[in-house]
């Protein structure tokens, strides 16, 4: 006597799109929430996020400082946190890579897809939750970088701008990290490649020297890739100088490079 | 079919509006009938296919509302699969799956709102506490404070994690780990719920705590689809139990009607000498209403022998003493599923996955 009664299904109404997206803003926020709550539970985690930090400041401050020449009015230390607040925000996306595939390794995405929350929530929740580890993770660099010698020589609106602009960054990236860990899956595979794109991407870039220092071939490669341009925009913003060709610049690379891997993460969520 | 009346205490769960109307709804109204016609789940037909491997081939089987089903088979044989399709986790490649009246594929959203899912894989966080997790998945909901802390209250309770609650879960032994994942998926009180292998990994104590757990959610009603490795285990709770070998549906009906195929209780033992093999068989001939059953490689012999376990191993041990033949490990135990695959496909509950384990004794048929 299979289906031969026409099932009439429980009422799910169809919600309206105001509807759906206050639902969906809510889903974020509880994912959020759990994100923080884990973070704020392990004490090694936070540890290892602003120890990392801390340390290259002082590496590349007093070890590879004195040897690195650099034209910017405070010296190296100047030139240096810029760049150490780019890497630092970009490696921050490490975390978002390997926790989600851990995440998708348990089965713990798994069950949340079989719930009814937005298919956009937990990835944004991840995003939500790592913007507000990056805003205290550069609030503490720029501490540290005032405590060995760093100043801002631009007043103190450029100072907030290069703070958000930090922070948008580093967010932009963990989309990127966001879809590596969803899609691959791996831990260790998702850690070890986020050391083969970060890496080169971070170091061979203006952060720690000047691009005009690498052999040519090097130099349009550095020159031109977003984590440069976003740094030397860093740069202008803490110690003076043009502001807009890079403001212009590294807006368009972030919106794109947010605009590509949002949905390609989304898309690998549904998929996991 | 119709299925087991088991009173109508939940189902006005089954009938809640979508959410987020349903989020203030403070409990469920007793009375109300479900909301759709026929059984709980449908499953038409089901193929699902991973590269060469072939986890679905055509499964078709129904759980009707309030009933309990156990999907009973062995390592690979796509139990889990035919779970996440239900699930609206996987697309099936043909074939069709209705669950509460909607169709998996097409409307997967109206699924999830009505559905819960504990199983292999856990939706713990284990730095947060078991009540903190409970808050997470009642705000994922949508239910309302008071209601979320309600609810979790009495899943706490009744799943006798009270005392822990307030721990994180990381320091939970494995059976509390698995009862607080089942709080977790029942929280939005499903309409049908799934349960994949839930006791996989547990000891038999923490094992018989689930069991005791599940025997009470289905005896409030809750419409159940669960899959297991052990014939026990369904026999425990399913009302009826569908028997997947290798993507396909090998056999269905009740535990006592599947027992009773196998012939009920089993004796078997080895023969020491592996040339007295075909003699002990001969020896137990007319014992029992079924031929015994040797596996040479092994000198195992194992006959079916209905209800009368201990009296027919007293005739066993007189037979085999009277023929001169020595044995070992001679007893007499329930069926399990390797004698429901003996009795079905004449081979062992091997693992579809490879070959099977060389421990693993091969049946051959009796004579
Ligand atoms: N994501 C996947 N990719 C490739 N093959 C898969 C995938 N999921 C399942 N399979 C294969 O499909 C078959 C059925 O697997 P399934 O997990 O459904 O079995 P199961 O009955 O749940 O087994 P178990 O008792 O081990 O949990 C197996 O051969 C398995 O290897
Ligand atoms: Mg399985």
């Amino acid at each position: 006597m299979r289906a031969e009664v026409d099932p009439l299904p429980p009422v799910v109404r169809a919600p309206s799109v105001a509807t759906a997206a206050r639902s969906a803003l809510a889903d974020v926020a509880t994912l959020t929430r759990r994100e923080l709550l884990v973070w704020l539970r392990n004490p090694s985690l936070i540890f290892f996020t602003f120890v990392q930090p801390v340390m290259f400041v002082l590496l590349f401050r007093y070890v590879f400082g004195g040897a690195i020449p650099v034209r910017v009015p405070g010296g190296y230390v100047d030139f240096l946190m810029p760049g150490i607040i780019a890497q630092t925000s970009a490696f921050a996306s490490f975390g978002t890579a390997i926790a989600l595939a851990r995440q998708v390794q348990l089965g713990m995405i798994d069950r949340l897809r079989a719930m009814p929350i937005a298919r956009s929530a937990v990835l944004l929740g991840r995003l939500a939750a790592d913007t507000a580890r990056l805003v205290v993770t550069v609030v503490l660099l720029l501490g540290v970088g005032y405590a060995v010698g760093f100043r801002f020589h631009n007043g103190i609106v450029p100072a907030l701008l290069l703070v958000v602009l930090a922070v948008a960054f580093g967010a932009v990236i963990c989309t990127v990290s966001g879809f590596v860990g969803l899609r691959i899956r791996d831990e260790e595979a998702v850690g070890s490649f986020g050391l083969v794109w970060l890496f080169p991407l971070t170091f061979v870039s203006s952060a720690f020297v000047p691009v005009t220092s690498m052999p040519g071939w090097l130099q349009a490669f550095a020159k031109n890739q977003p984590v440069t341009i976003v740094i030397d925009e860093l740069r202008a913003l803490a110690l003076g100088g043009p502001l807009q060709l890079h403001a212009w610049q590294s807006a368009l690379w972030l919106a794109g490079i947010a605009l590509v891997f949002v949905p390609l993460a989304v898309r690998a969520y549904r998929r996991a | 079919m119709p299925a087991r009346d088991r009173g109508s205490g939940h189902r006005g769960t089954l009938a809640r509006p979508a959410r987020p109307g349903w989020a203030g709804r403070a409990g469920p109204a007793a009375t109300s009938p479900p909301r759709w016609e026929g059984p709980a789940v449908v499953v038409e037909d089901l193929r699902k296919s991973y590269g060469a491997v072939r986890a679905l081939r055509g499964v078709d089987f129904e759980v009707g509302q309030g009933q309990v089903l156990g999907l009973l088979g062995p390592n690979g044989a796509g139990k889990t699969t035919a779970v996440r399709i239900l699930t609206t986790l996987v697309v099936p490649d043909g074939g069709r799956a209705l669950v509460a009246g909607h169709d998996v594929a097409r409307s997967p959203a109206a699924v999830r709102e009505l559905i819960g899912l504990a199983g292999q894989a856990t939706a713990i966080q284990e730095e947060l506490t078991g009540r903190e997790n409970l808050d997470i998945v009642g705000r994922l909901y949508h239910l309302d404070p008071k209601t979320r802390r309600r609810r979790a209250e009495e899943l706490l309770e009744r799943l006798e994690l009270a005392d822990a609650a307030d721990r994180p879960a990381k320091g939970y032994s494995g059976g509390m780990q698995r009862r607080l994942d089942l709080a977790l998926s029942l929280l939005s009180r499903p309409a049908v719920l799934f349960l994949d292998e839930p006791t996989t990994g547990l000891d038999p104590r923490s094992r018989l705590a689930m069991w005791a757990v599940i025997r009470e959610l289905v005896a409030a009603g809750t419409t159940l689809l669960l899959t297991t490795q052990y014939l026990e285990e369904a026999d425990e709770l399913a009302d009826r139990i569908v028997v997947v070998d290798q993507g396909r549906v090998i056999a269905e009906g009740t535990a006592a009607e599947l027992k009773g195929r196998v012939g009920g209780e089993v004796i078997e033992f080895q023969v020491l000498d592996r040339t007295q093999l075909e003699r002990a068989a001969a020896a137990l001939a007319g014992l029992s209403a079924h031929e015994p059953s040797v596996d040479p490689e092994a000198a195992h012999v194992r006959l079916a022998v209905g209800e009368r376990g201990s009296s027919s191993l007293v005739e066993t041990v007189r037979r085999l003493d009277a023929a001169g033949i020595a044995t070992e490990g001679l007893a007499v135990r329930r069926p399990s599923l390797d004698d429901v695959f003996l009795a079905l496909t004449g081979h062992g509950a091997a693992s579809s996955d490879g070959p099977p384990t060389p421990t693993r004794p091969r049946w051959g048929r009796g004579h």
